[in-house]
């Protein structure tokens, strides 16, 4: 195949007027066809277009890459010093990678809500910086030697206290999962967004470190017999409350101050947050300043207002919490170009509000056949599970889709099986099964298969 | 309210350090010993502000539909709408309820698939969670600052703008538990569901199936090509390595990159106008929720930057006033509709603040 190519270091780009109108609208159609035909049908083709060389990578090299030839300056040159950024960020070839909002979802940047780049993210753990933000009044960076928390209402010995108090109690580290209830909430009805960022960005995963709750009110003398709820409140002007179930309270709710190795950042309550894992992400109180134990829910702003699910019929279903398994492919994903044919690892996240997850199942197909995806370790319960799975694409239409099952024997659904029973205004919990149509062009987009 | 605010007073009047020797005695736990201590009742009070659905933790008090009609047109009717209507910044409060939904307790409008909105009063079960989240929300942009009094009335001025109280009621601790009977959507809430406890069962739940599964592998959604761009350009949402590489939205899907035509690495955006003084007035006014009443060019709940602009175009005196007008806020140069005031941006941010305005807001 190399006999006949010319020894050049650079492929040629071949002008725009030799292509076909057919062929310009679909370059990667045309390489197809290129490549389908014979070493020798393809080159005399070529030569008849005039043009240099197939697209062969080791044919393509010539004497070798320049990228090796050549050595570049960081190779030859004097790097840069410690600490020259005391605290480091990413690369300058990371850029692409941030929150965003979703241009048109909320007209108030301080009520509103900037997505996770899941496209973008390894593992199972969310970088801090890019962990979603959802704020209901703007965040604030608060003084921490100020900040105090209060806990009241049906104990013994209503108590405050200091951070110092707080970081002085037995601590315990824990990873999970974060989802606000309205994450993929603009598809319940139709496909409304490009990409998984917005699409599912509402989630992120860290480890979080802190006092467990049952700590805490074990310490103020919780009245076992009459307490049933607490009801947690931030420091901020929302000063946000939700009701939280007392079992669940004492089980494995945190009072959080780090996340990742670090305090919390601002954007994410700095300097004390609930954790209440498995649980949607307005019950992860930040910026938190008061738990009040008592013996009925609090009906607050967010689970009377918002934060309700409307069912076909007019009835909302109130206090629904759970956040089911869920799963979904970031790589590759909607609004992203295949490289070529060939060999791809499909690899996505799954979590279940439910405990861990036991299984992954991968379809290229739309549904009709599956293959189960292997689950990376560590497998926790109430986190991010990161899967992968082998996949050679051969040029053709795909569609892709991940369906995951918890320990509980749960399974996604699909979006038709949800539709039938919730309709498609009730913005909250959408679990979802998500497609990802792959085209010939390689090009993958957002659609929804039934 | 704490039921030991009234034990706790008695200890309080032997001194501070009673308090802690004192509670801690009667605590339950000894094992942190020497960590936190008992609030004080005075502190209990300043932060025990919520109000259940049962009325416990209701403040006595009393507020009338006139006196609520004056703190919404001054505080509450910029973002809300005079009549709680407006969908300008907010989801609107008032709307979709009929005298009927006040009989049933049942908004008829909520199941209607057609009906464009759902308004916080279609949806509300519970007059509680009104006269709470105004106590300790409102206003937006400075919160905890009405009066007990204050909040009576404004929620009185919303309950009468959905007609469930007259124009001449006086909303009080005494008569609210009357009010709720009147709610429409009392009886709008359901709790019959599995998504709270732990234990609940799912009501949608996926099969296992592995092989020939039944799917009509028809797809019934997908985003128009008019769209492809609506999220900005994809193509800078991504890094420039890895097994796929961002769409360029900037180009029809035709011209999409492929092996053949090399991804072009987008540059870097444009860093954003910084004013003079060093300070990135674009993003103050983001950061001071300007842009939630002005847009670029339309009329949101204020006038538009480009409509201030060209009102004291050459003006001298103009950067100096509309500082001074975005720090202590007012009314009447583009209308009824006034302008919260933002004591706490600085001087310098104001400075820059009015002279992107001027300029443009470019």
């Amino acid at each position: 195949m190399s006999s006949g190519v010319k020894k050049s270091g650079r492929l040629i780009k071949a002008p725009e007027n030799f292509l076909t109108a057919q062929d310009a609208r679909a370059p990667a159609l045309m390489r197809r066809k290129f490549l389908a035909a014979s070493a020798s049908t393809a080159a005399a083709s070529l030569a008849a277009l005039g043009l240099s060389a197939p697209k062969n990578a080791l044919a393509s090299v010539g004497e070798g890459d320049p990228n090796i030839l050549n050595l570049p300056a960081h190779t030859t040159g004097l790097g840069m010093p410690v600490a020259a950024n005391p605290y480091g960020m990413p690369s300058q070839y990371e850029k692409g990678l941030q929150r965003r909002e979703s241009p048109g979802l909320t007209r108030v940047s301080a009520a509103s809500v900037a997505f996770t780049p899941l496209q973008g993210t390894f593992g199972i753990i969310t970088p801090s910086g890019l962990h979603f933000e959802r704020h209901h009044q703007g965040w604030w960076d608060i003084d921490p030697s100020k900040h105090r928390l209060m806990v009241m209402g049906l104990v013994k010995n209503p108590k405050v206290y200091t951070m110092d108090d707080i970081m002085r109690l037995p601590s315990v580290s824990r990873i999970h999962f974060i989802e606000c209830g309205a994450n993929t909430a603009m598809e319940w009805g139709n496909v409304a967004v490009p990409t998984v960022q917005y699409s599912h960005g509402m989630v992120s995963c860290s480890e979080f470190t802190g006092v467990p709750l049952a700590v805490l009110l074990e310490d103020c003398g919780i009245d076992r017999k009459a307490a049933r709820y607490v009801l947690a409140e931030g420091a901020d002007g929302s000063s946000m409350t939700r009701s939280i179930a007392l079992d669940r309270a004492l089980d494995d709710v945190i009072v959080a101050y780090g996340m990742n190795g670090e305090m919390l950042r601002p954007e994410n309550g700095y300097p004390l947050r609930l954790v209440v894992p498995g649980i949607q992400g307005v019950s992860w109180v930040k910026w938190l300043r008061r738990i009040e134990v008592g013996d009925m829910k609090w009906a607050a702003k967010d689970e009377s207002i918002h934060y309700i699910d409307l069912m076909p019929g007019g009835l909302h279903r109130q206090y629904t919490g759970i956040q089911e398994a869920k799963s979904v492919i970031t790589t590759p994903s909607g609004g992203q170009t295949l490289l070529d044919k060939g060999f791809y690892n499909i690899s996505g996240l799954a979590w279940s509000g439910r405990g861990k997850i036991r299984r992954v199942d991968i379809s290229v197909d739309g549904g009709r056949n599956w293959r189960t995806a292997r689950l990376e370790s560590p497998i926790l319960s109430k986190a991010f599970t990161r899967f992968n799975i082998d996949w050679v694409w051969n040029g053709g239409p795909a569609i892709l889709q991940s369906r995951a099952q918890d320990d509980s024997g749960y399974v996604q659904p699909k979006i038709n099986q949800l539709r039938a029973v919730r309709g498609t205004r009730s913005i909250y919990h959408q679990n979802a099964i998500q497609s990802w149509r792959v085209a010939d062009n390689g090009e993958v987009s957002n659609v929804q298969v039934y | 309210m704490s039921r030991f605010t009234k034990s706790l007073r008695l200890v309080a009047s032997a001194g501070m350090l009673a308090i802690c020797v004192s509670a801690s005695a009667q605590g339950a736990n000894q094992k942190f010993s020497g960590i936190g201590r008992t609030a004080t009742p005075a502190e209990i009070k300043a932060w025990d502000i919520d109000v259940r659905p049962d009325f416990k933790g209701l403040p006595a008090g009393a507020g009338s539909v006139a006196k609520g009609q004056d703190v919404w047109e001054a505080k509450c009717a910029s973002c809300h709408g005079v009549f709680g209507e407006s969908t300008e910044v907010f989801t609107p409060i008032i709307g979709g309820t009929t005298k009927k939904d006040i009989e049933t307790g049942r908004v008829a409008n909520l199941a209607r698939e057609d009906f464009p909105q759902r308004t916080t009063m279609m949806k509300v079960a519970t007059v509680s969670t009104l006269w709470d989240y105004i106590n300790r929300a409102m206003p937006w942009n400075n919160p905890k600052t009405l009066t007990v009094e204050e909040v009576y009335a404004v929620t009185a001025y919303i309950l009468n703008l959905a007609e469930v109280v007259p124009e001449n009621f006086v909303l009080s601790d005494k008569n609210i538990a009357e009010v709720q009977k009147r709610m429409p959507n009392r009886n709008g809430m359901t709790e019959k569901h599995g998504l709270w406890d732990l234990k609940g069962k799912p009501d949608v739940v996926g099969t296992l199936c592995m092989s020939n599964c039944a799917t009509e592998l028809k797809i019934t959604s997908f985003l128009p090509e008019s769209a492809r761009d609506a999220h900005g350009n994809l193509k800078e949402q991504h890094r420039p390595i890895g097994p796929a590489r961002a769409i360029d939205t900037s180009r029809p899907a035709a011209a999409a990159p492929t092996a053949d035509r090399p991804v072009v690495v987008a540059a870097a955006p444009a860093a954003q106008a910084a004013t003079a003084s060093g300070v990135n007035a674009a993003e103050i006014s983001k950061k001071a929720n300007c842009t939630a009443c002005h847009a670029q060019a339309a009329k949101m709940v204020g006038p538009s930057w480009t409509e201030i602009a060209k009102k004291y175009k050459g003006d001298a005196k103009a950067p100096a006033m509309l500082a001074k007008k975005i720090k202590s806020g007012g009314a009447g140069n583009w209308g009824a509709v006034p302008m919260p005031p933002h004591p706490n941006l600085k001087d310098n941010e104001l400075t820059a603040l009015s002279q992107w305005i001027l300029e443009g807001a470019k």
